[in-house]
């Protein structure tokens, strides 16, 4: 048909999915009937998340399970409004502490992957060389370097934790990035030949737009794993009111009930931060969701 | 040349002599694609490469729009060598597939090779305009690429290839992928197209009664290595239309064609199961990448 083939990688990658692509109908005309049409397509998880917490809720007050083991939704939520801001375990100051140091983690690591992409898709040499050694440092648990990286950057600086974000970020991007610049179709680059065009100009009008779609793809990744980086790099020492180290401390006070409320808040930051990089897609290349629409 | 074009041939627009092509695909033994090809095609003209697939006709084309160079022999058009021709953007090229950018609307499409030679934004505008009321799609501007049918990208990728003005459209099977009767539709458009904007135009095919309905002269080529066996002109008058297709002459011109086809070995190759288009680009993929 025509230019884009479209970013795989995601499935590659073995996270893509997700919520992935259809969030909510297109605006527009026939909003109507897509606002239908997507109610139909959401009720069903909808009611079925509903039944689960009621569910839980009532297993767990008929046979009386130890609140350490699992508390209730409703102590959960009371635990959420007792420390959403104050107190030893404020929720929302460390949602929020933990979201910049992701942030900031997601633009060093987003950045680095863009910039090596770009050499790697202009210089073959280049691409043989970074490739093979991308795909190597990824095999690694990099999760183990956590420790490491608190050291060299000081246990109390956001930089260690963003830090383990980027590396986390890093792979999905340069990989996605890369495909998105070489794979373009044959047929592209001869149209453009015929053209006489320049290399820069195939790559501001072909190449570019190409990889678009990929680097999407790759951010609405990048999202989740720069939060589990940032999180799990304050698992290992840190500041107190971050989400890592509420969680760590609130369980190890067995107030349980506070450590799910913060994983709820964690849950939370990663969405938004998901339907962020979902609604910026939308704006940057409308042509991308409405194709995946059409077909 | 042709019997019923009334303006006499002027200086010849491309000029094909002794073209051989080699393909080397690896350690393996080498593959001879194209073998001693003279060919001149006048100005105005319309000519067609048939031939049974993979004789090298899409290859043929492709060196003469610089894509890919020959292993000996020469291509000149409009007295240059065919990579000075590409240079000064001579050739306007519309391939079996539309290649069109999904990013862009059908009118920016449309633009993409006026942006790339410089022209300004009005410029560019007007002339989108004009070449999509040309094929037809002028209510189409604003849609995307993945909005239209295929028959209707294949319109815009024309509009896009003369928005230009090249001096010569080369066109490797253009319709292939489209049904019979969007083809013959898009035959009777692009007909219309070459008396208005008076192109040269090189037409891959390997459908005998697209290229008899077509062309002013009808080439036909051998199986590989692909040689020029017989070279037929089309006296069928003009302007063609829909019955220019049940006239008597059209028949006993497909039955020559069919026959010359024949002749040199091929067969009449009206449903060809590999793509010859797509052969010829991996040869010159292994050959070049």
């Amino acid at each position: 048909m025509s230019a884009s083939a479209g970013p795989t990688l995601g499935a590659t990658l073995g996270v893509g999915g997700g919520l992935g692509g259809g969030l909510g109908p297109r605006p527009g005309r026939l909003s109507r009937a897509r606002t239908v049409r997507s109610v139909r397509y959401y009720l069903p998880a909808v009611v079925v998340f509903i039944v689960a917490i009621v569910g839980w809720e009532l297993i767990f007050a008929v046979l009386r399970f130890e609140s350490f083991l699992l508390p209730k939704p409703s102590a959960i939520v009371a635990a959420l409004q007792a420390n959403w801001s104050g107190g030893r375990f404020p929720l929302l100051p460390s949602a929020i502490a933990t979201f910049q140091e992701a942030i900031l983690g997601l633009s060093i690591g987003t950045g680095a992957g863009v910039v090596v992409a770009f050499v790697s898709a202009r210089w073959l040499t280049a691409r043989g060389i970074l490739l093979p050694l991308a795909v190597a440092a990824n095999a690694v648990p990099i999760i183990a370097f956590a420790p490491l990286l608190n050291n060299w950057f000081g246990l109390l600086n956001p930089l260690s934790k963003a830090l383990m974000a980027a590396v986390l970020v890093f792979f999905p991007v340069m990989a996605n990035v890369t495909r998105g610049l070489v794979q373009v179709e044959p047929g592209a680059l001869e149209l453009m030949r015929s053209y006489a065009a320049s290399d820069w100009t195939i790559l501001r009008k072909v190449r570019i737009p190409n990889a678009l779609p990929y680097f999407f793809t790759a951010m609405k990744i990048a999202t989740t794993l720069s939060l589990i980086g940032a999180i799990v790099g304050e698992y290992f020492g840190g500041a107190n009111s971050v989400l890592g180290r509420l969680i760590v401390n609130s369980a190890s006070a067995l107030k349980f009930d506070i450590t799910w409320a913060a994983i709820l808040f964690g849950a939370a930051t990663g969405i938004a931060f998901y339907l962020g990089v979902v609604v910026i897609e939308r704006l940057a290349i409308p042509w991308a969701a409405a194709m995946r629409a059409d077909s | 040349m042709t019997a019923d074009d009334a303006a006499p041939p002027t200086s010849p627009v491309v000029r094909i002599a002794g073209v051989d092509k080699v393909f080397a695909r690896g350690d393996q033994a080498v593959t001879k694609a194209l073998e001693g090809i003279d060919l001149e095609i006048q100005s105005g003209e319309f000519v067609s490469l048939i031939g049974p697939s993979g004789c090298g006709k899409s290859t043929l084309l492709r060196i003469v729009g610089d894509l890919i160079s020959p292993s000996t022999g020469t291509v000149t058009v409009n007295g240059k060598s065919a990579e000075r021709a590409r240079r000064d953007r001579d050739y306007g090229m519309v391939f079996q597939a539309p290649v069109l950018f999904d990013w862009r609307t059908v009118e920016d499409n449309v633009k993409l090779p006026l942006e790339i030679l410089g022209q300004d934004a009005a410029t560019r505008t007007a002339r989108a305009r004009e070449m999509l009321e040309l094929v037809e799609l002028g209510d189409f501007m604003k849609h995307h690429p993945y909005q239209l049918s295929g028959g209707m990208q294949q319109r815009v990728a024309i509009a896009r290839a003369l928005a230009f003005q090249p001096s010569i459209l080369l066109m490797d099977e253009p319709f292939g992928a489209l049904d019979e009767m969007t083809r013959e539709r898009m035959n009777s458009e692009v007909l219309r197209i070459w008396e208005q904007t008076a192109t040269t135009i090189l037409f891959v095919t390997h459908s005998i009664p697209e290229a008899v309905f077509l062309s002013s002269r009808v080439v036909v080529m051998s199986p590989r290595p692909g040689r020029i066996t017989t070279v037929v002109d089309i006296d069928l008058p003009r302007p063609r239309n829909e019955d220019s297709r049940e006239s008597r002459r059209y028949f006993e011109l497909v039955t020559t064609v069919r026959e010359a086809l024949r002749r040199g070995g091929g067969t009449a190759d009206d449903g060809a199961t590999i793509d010859p288009a797509s052969v010829d680009r991996t040869m010159a993929e292994g050959a070049v990448g």
